[in-house]
Order: C-alpha cells, then structure tokens, then sequence
C-alpha cells in the first residue's frame, strides 16, 4: 500500500523528466546542446494554461502547449544551426527568454506577476476523499494521458533511434556528419528535426506542470529541465538508462517528502542527488559519460 | 594592409553588440506597443528612472557593481576558452563566506583590517567553488558548462540547508548581521543618494577590473591564459601546460565571481541572505559577452545591463518590468548570433580583398 | 630558355598526348580538363587533367600537396572547381553535387575513413538509402545486402560488427562496399594503402581486378610506386597542383614516374665539379616554374667538414637512439629509430608525409611521448623533460604547421616571439614589456619580416613572412640543434631563399640540424646526410653525395630498403 503510492507519487514526479528527457536525448543525439530544456517546458506550460484558458479545454491547452514549445526550440534550431552561434550561450539565452515572456505574458493577459487563474486539466478520473488512497484510487490517478505519454516517451524514442531510417541518420549525424554529408544526407535538416520534435517532447512535459496544478506559476519549472539534462547525460545519452535516471530522481524526490515529517536526510542534500550523480558521471568514476561525439559543433559549411 | 586589419578588428569588436542592442531595441518596441504605450514615452521614463536622479543611478551602480564581477569572472574563462556557468553559485559562496568572516570577527574591529579580511574570505569562497570544475576539467576533461551549471544547484542547495537549519535570523533567511567589515555607503559621502545601495565596493569593482585587464594583459601567467584560450595547439609548443591552465582559470573565475558577494554583504545589508544576488551569475554572461571578454568593456557593459534591469522597475507603471528579462535574453541571443556573422563576414571581404 | 626534355625523352608537346594512351579500351570516361581551385591563399589545383579510360585501373600520383586529392574530390562532387571541365561518358557534369555524383555511378572512398564509428556495418552501409518495411527500418535487408554484395564482390564483412570494432582494413572493406552498394562504376580510391598491411593489400588488389573485369573503372590516388606498377594500367602525374604527364604503366619506369613527382627537368650533379668548389649552391624554388637546368650542386663546403669532422672524435649535439613512438591508434608511428647528428651538420630525412616524420620531431621536440628509446641532447638526456626545459637546454623547433603550432595568430608578433621562452622575459611575474618590444624590432629587422611591424598580429602577415617570425624566433636564441620541420611550406619564393640561407648559416657555425621535408629537393640542397623514412622505420641512411631522386625514389616508395 505504501510502496504503491511510493510507486505512484514517483511516476507523476517522474512524468516532466521523462517528457523533458526525451526531447533532450534525440536533440544532443543529432549533435546539439540542449541547455534549454528549461526554457522550452516553461514556455509550453505558460501557452498550455493560456489554450486552456481560452477554450476551457485541456486537449487545446495540450496543443497550444505543444506549439510553444516547438516556437522556442525553432528558436534555438535557428540561432545554433542556421546562425552557427553558440548553443551554450543561445541555450542560457533563451531559458532567460523563456522567463521574461512567461512573465510578460502573463501580467499582459492575466493582471498577475504570480500565477493564472486555474485552467481545465485532465480530470479523467479525480478521487475524492477516501477512495483517494484506495489502490483503485491511486492507480486511476496515472490515468493522465502525459503520464501515459511520459511513460512511452523515451522507450519511443529508444524505438525510434534504432529502427528507423530517421533514427540513424539522427545517430549518423551526432556522431559524424561528415560521414552523412559525403552520402547526402544533409546534417542541417535531420538536426532541424530532431530539434523540433525534440522539443515538441519537452513541450509535453510543460504541459503536464500546467494542467496537473492546474494552473501556471511564475517559474513553474524550477529547475526541472536541468534535472532532465542531468538524466540524459547520467544515462548516457541512452534512452533507457536515462528513463532509469529520471525514475531514480523521481524516487529520491518522493523519498524525501514522504519522509519529510522524520527529517532522516535534510531536503536539500535530496535536491542535490541529480546533480552530484551527473558530476560523478562525467568523471567517470562510475564509467565515463562519454556525449556524442559532434555535440556542439556547428557543421562547417 | 594595417588599416584592413584595423578596420576587421574594430568590425568585429564593435559592431556585434551595436547590432545586437539595435535587434533588442526594436523587439522592445514591439512589446511596448503590445502594452499599448508609446516607446518614446518609456525610453523616456527609464532614462529618467535611471540617470535621471541621484537614487536610480545608485542603484544602477549598485547592480553594476555584482554584475562586473560576475562578468570579469566569466570574461576570465571565455579568455582561457572556457565556459563559467557557475558564477551565480560562486558569488553566493563568496557572500556567504563573507558573511561568516564578519561574524568571526570580534566587533569594533577597525573596517580597514575587517574589510580586507571579508573580501580574502569572498574570494576564497568563490574560488573553492571554481577549482571543482577547473579540476575535473584539467583531469578528466569534463565539461566545464554541465559541472558548473550542476555546481550552482549543489552549492545553492546547500548555503540554504546551512542557513535554514543553523544560522538564519528569526523567520528569515538570512544570517546575523556580521560584526565588522561593513563598507561605506555612497550616501554616506554624497547626501542625494540617500536610500540606494551603492556602496564603496565600487571601488573594488574598479581595481578588480584594472587588476585583471593588468594580470591578463602585462603578466606571464596571462599571456600563458590567453594562448591557451587563442590556440591550444601552440600554447603546448609553447611549453604551457593546457590542463594546469585551465584549472587555474576556472578557479581564478570562481574567486572573482565570488568577490561579488562583498557588495551585499558588506555593502548593503550587512548578511548573508539566500537569494541576495539571483540572476546576476547568468547576466555575467551577457555582460562578458557584451563586454566583448575585456576588463575595460565589462564594467561598461554592466552598466548597460544595470540601467536596464532599474529601468524596468522605473517603468513598470506602465509597462510590466517583466520586458526588460525579455530583452536582456534578446540581447545575449542577439549577441551570440551577430558575432559569428560578422566574423564570417570580415572573413569573407578579407578573401575577396586578397584575392 | 627552352624547355628541356624530361626524363622521358619526351618533349612538352608530347607529353600527356595520344602517344601516350596505351590502354586498348575505347573513349575516355571521366575527362577532367584545366580544373583550377584554390582554398583561401591555397591553389590546390592549377591546371588539372585527367583522362579514364573505362574499365581500368588508373593510378593518380604525386607528393602530398600536389592537388590529387583535391582533384577527385571535385570530381566526386565534395567541391566545386573555380574553373575547368568534367565531363563523364561525354555528359558534362561540371560542378555537381555529391547525391548527383553517387547517382551517377561515381563513389569516392576516402582516405580518412567516413565511417559512424558508433554504427554498424550495415548501418553505415546503407544510411541516406536505408531500405525499409513500412516505417521500420529493414535491418534484417540491410545485413542480407552486406552479406549479398560481400559474396558477390569477395569483401567480406559481418554486417552488425559496429564500425569502431573493425580492423583498419575490414573498414576499408565498408567503405568501398558502400561505394559498391550505390551502383558506383567509377571507384576513386584515396590512398587505399596507406593503412593496410601486406596481405590486406594483395586481397584489395583482387578486388579491384575482379571488379574491373566485370566493367567498373578505378581511380587510384597513391604516392607509392610499387603499387602503381603492380595494379595500375595508366599513370598520370601531378606537381603543384597541375598535371604533369600521363602513361600507359607498362611503358614507363619507376624512376622516371619518380622523378615527374618530384623535380622539374633536373640534371643532378651526382658527382663532384670542380668549378664548383667554393660556390655557394643554388637555391632552388620548392614550388612553380620549371626552368630548363636548373642544377642542383653538392655542398661542398659541407661535404668537406663531414669528412674533416670524421678524423676527430665527433660529439653529436643529438642522439637519437631505438626510439618507438605511439601512434595514438594503437599501433607505433616511430618504430626503433636511431640516428646521431654532428656539430655542424645538417640531417635531412626525406620521405612522403605519413610515414613517421611528425611524429618523431614532435617526439624529440617533447610534444609527443615516446614509449621507449632515449633522446640525448650533447650530454643531456632529455627524453623526460618538458617542452620549455628542452627549449631552454638549446633545442629549437620550427614546427610543421605554423599555424596551429608555431604562432598564435592573434598574439602581435613581439608576442609570438617569445613563445616558449615567456619566461626569460618575465621578471617576478610581470612581463617585461621594453625587453619584448626591443626583442620584436630587433628580430623583425635582421629577419626581414614584412611589414616590419612587431605589433601587428601575427595573422595579418603572409606565409612566408610567418614563416620567418618563427625561424626569427627559433634561430634568433641560444640553441645547438635546430628542429625544422618543413620549414618551406606554403612560402614565396624569395622567403625560400632566406630560410635556407639560415638554416646553412646555423650549421656553419658550429650548429646541427634536423630537416624534414616531403620536398626531396629541398633536402637535397641542404642536407649532408640524407635518411628516408618509410612505415616509421628508415629505409636508408646516405651521405650526399651518394644521393639523388633516383636513388632516393625506391626508398620513398618502400620499393627498396625493407630493413627489418
């Protein structure tokens, strides 16, 4: 009974870092830094809870979610391959973009410097009162269509790497795109892709933040999609030990609040698990993180 | 053949963050126009806000305080070819260092001997934070963005778990007031700034400027920094030691972030308080970058951001103060797109003119 | 001034004509015609021709940096010529693209292997192409292609080994089953063996005779000989950037071959002119005009030392002995080398790039570790010490590409002077600023460096006068032994002369030098011992005198000297 609302607590916790993850293994898989995973989940749960709004339907916040996220990963597609510039620099820029827009935005439409008014979420199935810890409860809970999508996610794009063409040009081109080049297979365009639909994966995480609450706060992400990064590279770079990773974070998360009341281990030493594991990880104490090999060069010419 | 080479230098020097402010300019505009105001109206009012009277320019001097130093911080690894992220943990390391020398000192302690002592304890502070990427770098040629970027959440989380749990004030989050080493204030020398908090680490922002253009410009270990930065390749022939370089670099960077901590801390408010200084670690970035990496641009281009950032408080009447984050990041990505361009640019007339 | 006839017999006129076609095959296939295409300040190629007949096996070769491999990149459709023809099978295909190229039958398999290390045989085998069942793509198809066309074509390779797993030459294999795969009838190989061993290169000779009887064509660019009269049936040479002559292999001679590649119409004084005592040798131009007779003539003031030097005990200044130096591939670049050099002289090792040559100055210079051997310096042993320590014990290097290694092309010139010596003029931390400066004007004047400004970047001067900066620097100090590695590379003729008449001054006075060049005429007007070093080994070690392109030829192109 414990163990299963440990179960379901760490799937939902888990559910952003899945979607985020996802999106951040195929766009540094094709070769491009993915710093903005921040950005892009802000951005998409801001227009989530705004479509949500508007239609009072979660399905168009699900949509206008998605396009906002897939406009700012168009952002970052355009300044790191068409402009050459520096995916780190464009990477922060654009998280630093994503807050001030949010916030513009959101003082624009809603009067508020804080959070929008509550939107329409997936309420499928909302247990109430005691049937709330039934297991029948807990496990309808999950019933979310982006937990569901969360869950698939990277196991998809897992898939999709190794049985597709698309999948190996992604691979072919994040490793050595001089390789695909001299076959004509244009770098340009698969990372363009692999972006976009990248970051139509993070969006769906954004997603999920807005309308599980359901509603937008200022900064909602709050680090979520540098945890994310912090799985993909931990995993390295292969989807399924980053799904591992992003359960793994999850888990210490629920860990900790569950246990909040016993102050076992300070909350914040919790926070910090990701991100010592990454450092860990790229100092190959437990096996080298070793990233693909064109990650963050611009093609030349 | 001299002039050419002058006028390539000065195009890419200059005319990057010329072009980049012009793009965030317009972007501005049309958020203005969004809020339905006219964008004479509020350039008017952030001047006014800002130079216009005596509080706003002490206070845009105040924020351009930190930022030089997060910038020259992050102007030091980009010289060494290295990416500081870091700097947002490093300056609040170095604050909270400073804090705890003020509270190790025995009240009434003379500032010229308390001061020192707190500013030694700020770049302390900074620079341990520094070396940990500096030498996972050096020995394992780890990327220096992700462990710095993962650094800042380690290093926040834990000056938070120290003060929530054993030296906040009270309901706050800050500590006690340290003992000794406070600074002067600007109003305490002229009367008009009266409520701002420029204070005299102003002074240490200057000289840490001078130092750091003499250190890297007049001194060996400089010129070792640069080549490694410029050509790693003909840094080795040159008999530098690249990882040894880098490590320096990175922990130097971490040191001078740090140092920024002493204008909260013993500047303005006398403690340590989480949060003191969100944000300007990442706006280092823009000012290095605006700064073009050199310790004369970065104080200018602190300023710039300085005004910027108070100028959305002085206009937030009437336009949300949201827009200036909105152009800042226009700025950066401006900046990170024109540079390139333009080199590509100069490198393609300079063929066309050889040919 | 006329223009000689070459080696051949064969005048300009006849050169390159019908005469020459030896092949019973019937009209040209690739025709490539005046193909001009430069790189920046770089003409890589200047007037290029080549002619294919269908169905053979045509050698292209030349040194490195003769435009061989810029030429078929071109005609792979990797580049496009700045000006020329290409015609195939009579349809012009100037400028196409690589997809139009492969489309056509053209492969091109390249010397550094474009091959996703992280990806399997048959993944890189089909990618841009990948055969599918539905939206999967079809592995199982993928790997029966592999195995089909191995069978067919005698390349055999597991198709789901992943490429980093492979041997050099099973990658080898890939990369001209991808070609394959593409429907390419004209290979073009890119210095196919200069990673294989032996057998590896009889099993691709097989191949490239089997498909050539059953109608491909090849191209094969290769700087070694042996190869080329074993495979080829037509040859045609390239120089700097043009072509210089085409034959049918069977008419023609290794030697004459050698000598197209490497000088212009040349008669070597093998033997001693009297006259010719006491004159200083003619410094001939590495790159360009071929001038009727130029001569190159021995050195006899050096020739003359070595031999006074013989009667005295000889202290080398340089000591170089069983030296192996890894490669970074796993394999040794430098394999057992040993060699002295005396005050005095100038040691010069020849030889095609590729074979060892950097690494072992790279080695000796202390940028490289070496994995055994020792290298002594007069009495010091430094095969441990640093690159500064060496430096500082009067070890001067001229690096092989000034650009990356010898200057930091945005340093003013005062500061490029004193790299690897910054601490001579430092005092207590600071760099001492009139000592640079003074150091700048001063080297700037007795080097001859346009413009003589000691402030401006490095990257603003020419090639020839960057070139000088760094033997301005290397030479303008206290040192016993000169490294120079190329010293003449990308340089103007005028700079050329210079720098010679350096490198003969350090020697006269007292000095030794290492020179290593690709550019046997160079080493032949300088050097008093000669050593070729072919596979990482030297194939031969000779005085001067003894020496000559057609002596030296066999060695470089591992026909002779298979030492153990």
């Amino acid at each position: 009974m414990i163990i299963l609302a440990f179960l379901v607590q760490t799937l939902r916790i888990a559910t952003p870092y899945l979607l985020a993850a996802s999106g951040g293994v195929l766009s540094e898989r094709a070769g491009i830094i993915a710093l903005t995973l921040e950005g892009w989940m802000l951005t998409s749960a801001f227009c989530a809870a705004l479509g949500s709004f508007y239609a009072q339907s979660a399905w168009v916040g699900l949509l206008c979610g998605v396009a906002g996220g897939v406009a700012a990963a168009a952002l970052h597609a355009l300044a790191s391959i068409r402009y050459r510039a520096n995916q780190v620099v464009v990477g922060i820029a654009i998280n630093l973009l994503a807050i001030g827009v949010t916030r513009f935005f959101l003082r624009l439409a809603f009067d508020s410097s804080s959070n929008s008014p509550r939107v329409a979420g997936f309420d499928w199935y909302v247990p109430t009162g005691d049937s709330a810890s039934e297991p029948i409860g807990l496990l309808a809970s999950l019933v979310n269509p982006l937990v569901i999508l969360g869950l698939v996610s990277l196991p998809a794009v897992a898939w999709m790497l190794a049985n597709t063409p698309f999948g190996l040009r992604v691979r072919a081109v994040g490793e050595k795109p001089e390789a695909a080049e001299s076959l004509g297979v244009g770098p340009a365009r698969i990372r363009w892709a692999a972006v976009l639909l990248g970051g139509a994966l993070t969006s769906l995480g954004g997603v999920y933040l807005a309308l599980d609450q359901p509603q937008f706060t200022d900064n909602m992400t709050a680090g979520r999609g540098f945890i994310a990064l912090a799985a993909v590279i931990f995993g390295n770079w292969r989807p399924t030990r980053v799904a591992i990773a992003c359960v793994l974070f999850a888990a210490a998360e629920t860990l900790q609040i569950q246990l909040q009341g016993l102050q076992l281990i300070p909350s914040q030493f919790v926070e910090m698990i990701p991100y010592v594991l990454t450092i860990v990880a790229l100092a190959g104490v437990v096996g080298r993180a070793v990233p693909p090999a064109a990650l963050g060069k611009p093609t030349g010419g | 053949m001299t002039s050419r080479v002058d006028a390539g230098r000065f195009a890419t020097t200059w005319l990057a963050p010329i072009i980049a402010l012009l793009i965030a300019a317009i972007v501005g505009d049309v958020l203005i126009l969004t809020f339905g105001q006219s964008p004479g109206a509020v350039y008017r009012l952030l001047l006014e806000g800002t130079w216009g009277n005596a509080y706003g320019f002490g206070q845009v001097l105040y924020k351009a305080t930190t930022l030089t130093f997060t910038g020259l911080s992050v102007a030091l690894g980009l010289r060494a070819g290295l990416f500081n992220i870091g700097a947002e943990g490093q300056l609040a390391a170095g604050g909270f260092a400073a804090a705890i020398a003020g509270l190790l000192l025995p009240a009434g302690t003379p500032v010229l001997l308390a001061a020192p002592f707190c500013m030694l304890a700020a770049f302390a502070g900074g620079g341990v934070v520094g070396a940990v990427p500096g030498a996972l770098k050096a020995r394992f040629g780890a990327s220096e963005v992700i462990v710095t970027i993962m650094l800042n959440f380690i290093v926040l989380a834990f000056l938070n778990w120290i003060v929530a749990t054993k030296l906040h004030v009270g309901e706050s989050l800050h500590t006690p007031p340290i003992n000794a080493g406070t600074l002067p204030r600007l109003s305490d020398v002229a009367h008009s700034f009266h409520g701002s908090a420029a204070n005299a680490t102003i002074i240490l922002a200057i000289a840490t400027a001078v130092a750091v253009g003499w250190f890297l410009f007049r001194t060996r270990a400089g010129y070792d920094l640069r080549a490694t930065g410029l050509q790693p390749d003909a840094a080795e022939y040159g008999g530098i030691s690249v990882p040894r370089e880098h490590f320096r670099a990175l922990t130097l960077a971490g040191a001078l972030a740090g140092l920024g901590g002493v204008n909260y801390v013993l500047g303005y408010k006398q403690y340590y308080e989480e949060g003191f200084a969100a944000g300007s670690g990442f706006l280092g970035i823009a000012v290095a970058l605006v700064g073009r990496n050199h310790p004369a641009g970065v104080p200018l281009a602190a300023l710039l951001f300085a005004t910027i950032s108070q100028g959305g408080l002085a206009v937030n009447a009437i336009v949300p103060k949201q827009m200036v984050e909105v152009l800042t990041a226009v700025v950066i990505i401006a900046v990170a797109v024109t540079v390139p361009e333009v080199q590509r640019l100069v490198g393609a007339a300079r063929r066309r003119v050889a040919a | 001034m006329s223009r000689e006839p070459d080696a051949r017999g064969l005048r300009p006129e006849a050169r390159g004509t019908a005469e020459s076609r030896a092949t019973s095959h019937e009209s040209p296939f690739l025709v490539a015609t005046g193909i001009r295409k430069r790189f920046g300040a770089v003409e890589a190629n200047r007037n290029a021709n080549l002619e294919v007949a269908r169905g053979e096996i045509h050698a292209l070769v030349g040194e490195n940096g003769a435009g061989k491999s810029t030429l078929m990149r071109i005609l792979a459709g990797l580049h496009d010529p700045d000006g020329g023809t290409v015609t195939l099978d009579g349809r012009d295909v100037t400028g196409w693209n690589t997809r139009q190229a492969i489309d056509a039958g053209v492969g091109m398999v390249h010397q550094h292997f474009m091959l996703v290390p992280t990806l399997t045989v048959a993944e890189n085998l089909v990618l841009g192409q990948e055969p599918r069942a539905g939206i999967r793509l079809d592995r199982a198809a993928a790997a029966a292609e592999v195995e089909a066309l191995g069978r067919a074509t005698g390349l055999v390779v597991a198709p789901n080994r992943l490429v980093s797993d492979l041997s050099v030459g099973e990658a080898q294999r890939v990369e001209v089953l991808k070609v394959l795969w593409r429907g390419a009838k004209l290979l073009i190989l890119d210095e196919p063996t200069a990673v294989l061993s032996p057998p590896e290169v009889k099993d691709l000779w097989q191949v490239l005779r089997r498909l050539t009887s059953e109608g491909s064509t090849v191209v094969l660019i290769t700087h070694k000989l042996d190869e080329v009269m074993e495979i080829s049936d037509t040859v045609t040479v390239m120089r700097n950037g043009e072509t210089i002559g085409r034959v049918a292999t069977r008419d023609a001679s290794p030697a004459a071959i050698a000598k197209m590649m490497v000088g212009r119409d040349v008669v070597l004084a093998g033997t001693d002119r009297p006259d010719a005592i006491g004159q200083r040798t003619e410094d001939l131009p590495s790159h360009g005009n071929s001038m009727g007779s130029d001569s190159i003539e021995h050195d006899l003031s050096g020739g003359e030392k070595s031999s006074v030097q013989s009667h005295l005990t000889p202290l080398s200044v340089l000591s170089v002995r069983d030296l192996n130096v890894p490669s970074g591939l796993g394999e040794h670049a430098v394999r057992g080398v040993s060699f002295e050099i005396r005050p005095g002289e100038i040691f010069g090792i020849a030889g095609v790039e590729g074979n060892g040559q950097s690494e072992l100055v790279e080695a000796i210079a202390g940028l490289r570790t070496v994995s055994s051997g020792s290298i002594v310096l007069g009495t010091r042993d430094i095969t441990v010490l640093d690159v500064r320590m060496r430096g500082d014990a009067g070890l001067s290097h001229i690096p092989e590409d000034r650009h990356r290694r010898g200057l930091v092309l945005d340093y003013p010139l005062e500061d490029n002077f004193i790299l690897g010596r910054q601490h001579h003029f430092t005092r207590r931390g600071v760099l001492d600023r009139r000592a640079i400066t003074a150091n700048g004007a001063d080297l700037v004047k007795s080097y001859d460096v346009r413009p003589p400004d000691a402030r401006l970047p490095a990257g603003a001067l020419s090639g020839g006068n960057q070139q000088k900066v760094v033997i301005a620097r290397e030479m303008g100090r206290e040192f016993s032994v000169l490294l120079a590695s190329q010293p003449t590379r990308g340089v103007d003729v005028g700079a050329i002369e210079f720098i010679h008449a350096q490198i003969r001054a350090a020697a006269a006075s007292g000095r030794g030098v290492l020179l290593v060049s690709a550019d046997l005429v160079e080493v032949l007007a300088l050097a008093n011992r000669i050593a070729v070093m072919y596979d990482g080994r030297f194939a031969c070690v000779l005085p001067r005198s003894e020496a000559s392109p057609e002596v030296l030829g066999p060695y470089m192109t591992g026909l002779a000297g298979k030492v153990a």
